[in-house]
């Protein structure tokens, strides 16, 4: 389990909101009943560059993990686990801080052919 | 025990202001308001509310403080009149949306420009679509009746909205009248302990209000209110009902005088309704089956409650004390005209702009609007159906 699938999990609680209720279910104006609920609002799809982690030089610094605005480096055992990309924005301030350039923005365009690419071959 | 005294429009309103004895006030006085904050302030000062009084520096502060007391779970009013409700204009929507009961009285005054202090009621249908329910009052007997039943309705769990109690610039704020008020105790027990559901203060139950609200949930909650207001219509009523047993006087949706068996009504709101009531006893005297139909919410529109008022009548004037420039007459006019268009019994609906920047409704006035409407059941032709009363052509 992700942190941020555990937050989702704690806030599905009696008041929690989400995009296919309708207005009879969702929270009277929007009030918003638990908190740390930010996590499940998935604004990964507002990304147009993704960060590419390149696991032979990265040199487990955790500088990203630090600077990343949106909890999106996810860590385990003081160690770069993976980005979590159900709400990273594809800022690209950890690729810009990492000091062993471990990580590359890649073009969701790129990610996408490269995806259908791999389609056609199978 | 009922008590009869004499009062001015604006010195019934800030009795019932006393008698609600509201947790916070937060109010800037303006024309012709202003006595209603001027009078709460000594209640304030001579210790005979508990209230918190906010001295703002703008209307703008006004509600903003009112809504940030009333989201902390106080029950919180402001005041304003013309100028001051539209410099409140943004803050009334946001209220409403975040479906704060917040009453405030608005002594109905035109807006500048031309510059102009005195009676319409372009203020009040500045916010008719801002998500607040509006009611009207004929006299200081209504405004502080409706006062009392306001704090009901707007924190009744199905409504939670702001209710704005109109009453008219000088007219009834500044008049003399003669109305009964109920004893403290009665008004204390009638509107209750005010419970919110939910507040910032409770720190047992936190809650985020007011949050940004992206296109995959604004449209709902947007939809939230319009079922608040569809509530509303049933819960005035209710609430009215209750009021008749406290008080002796009845309210509804609407005031329908003499309508049952009428040809020719006219649609007012406020207190000309009172004047054209006065002309409807004279004409009826003569013999002629003329009635009167005074809404006393404008929103939500009760146009159930309108269509059946005058489903009888061969011919309406609508009273308009706006004017919209849509070249289509005023604001009541569209809504009472789209009222009966369903009802398909080919009735004439004219509008007449009145009154604007607190000129005079004669008696002589609403006459020559019935003796208008008999010509025009007489020959079945509507000339012009938006016509100004007394301008100079």
């Amino acid at each position: 389990m992700t942190p941020s699938d555990k937050n989702l999990s704690q806030c599905c609680s009696s008041k929690c909101i989400s995009p296919d209720m309708n207005w009879k279910e969702l929270t009277k104006a929007g009030n918003i009943y638990t908190p740390g609920n930010a996590s499940t609002y998935e604004t990964g799809d507002w990304r147009t560059i993704r960060p590419v982690w390149d696991e032979e030089r990265c040199i487990h610094c955790l500088i990203c993990w630090r600077y990343c605005p949106d909890a999106s480096i996810i860590s385990t055992g003081g160690k770069f686990d993976s980005f979590d990309y159900k709400h990273c924005k594809g800022c690209g301030i950890c690729a810009n801080v990492c000091p062993a350039h471990a990580i590359e923005m890649i073009s969701e365009d790129e990610i996408e052919k490269q995806k259908e690419a791999q389609k056609d071959e199978e | 025990m009922k008590n009869k005294v004499a009062l001015t429009g604006n010195e019934a309103v800030a009795q019932a202001m006393r008698q609600i004895n509201p947790d916070v006030v937060a109010a800037y006085p303006i024309t012709p308001s202003t006595e209603v904050v001027q009078m709460f302030s000594s209640f304030v000062a001579n210790g005979k509310v508990d209230t918190e009084f906010v001295t703002v520096e703008s209307e703008h502060s006004a509600m903003s403080a009112t809504m940030g007391a009333s989201a902390a779970g106080a029950r919180a009013m402001t005041c304003t009149s013309s100028q001051g409700l539209a410099y409140m204009f943004e803050v009334v929507y946001i209220a409403a949306s975040m479906r704060l009961p917040i009453v405030f009285p608005v002594a109905n005054r035109a807006l500048s420009g031309p510059i102009n202090i005195h009676c319409d009621h372009s203020d009040a249908m500045g916010i008719k679509q801002a998500g607040v329910i509006q009611l009207f009052s004929e006299n200081a007997q209504e405004a502080y009746d409706n006062m009392i039943q306001a704090i009901r309705i707007a924190e009744h769990p199905d409504v939670q909205l702001p209710v704005s109690v109109n009453y008219d610039g000088f007219i009834t704020s500044h008049a003399l009248d003669v109305l009964e008020i109920l004893d403290d105790e009665t008004v204390k027990n009638f509107i209750g302990v005010y419970k919110p559901r939910e507040a910032l203060l409770n720190v047992n139950e936190p809650v985020s209000m007011g949050s940004f609200d992206m296109y995959d949930y604004y449209f709902e909650h947007k939809y939230q209110q319009v079922a608040a207001m569809e509530a509303a219509k049933r819960v005035i009523e209710e609430v009215g009902k209750e009021y008749a047993k406290i008080s002796g006087r009845n309210y509804g949706l609407v005031d329908a005088y003499k309508l049952d068996d009428a040809d020719m009504a006219v649609v007012v709101m406020n207190s000309a309704a009172g004047s054209s009531k006065g002309v409807c006893d004279e004409l009826r005297a003569k013999g002629l089956k003329v009635g009167v139909l005074k809404p006393r919410a404008f929103r939500p529109f009760p146009h159930e409650a309108i269509a059946d008022a005058l489903k009888g009548v061969k011919a309406v004037a609508v009273l308009d004390r706006a004017e919209t420039f849509s070249t289509l007459g005023g604001p009541m006019f569209a809504d009472v005209r789209n009222s009966l268009y369903d009802l398909k019994n080919d009735i004439k609906v004219v509008n007449y702009v009145y009154g604007l920047g607190g000129r005079d409704l004669r008696l002589e006035d609403v006459e020559q609007i019935y003796s208008d409407l008999d010509d025009i059941i007489k020959t079945g032709k509507v000339d012009n159906f938006v016509r100004y009363l007394g301008l100079r052509e």
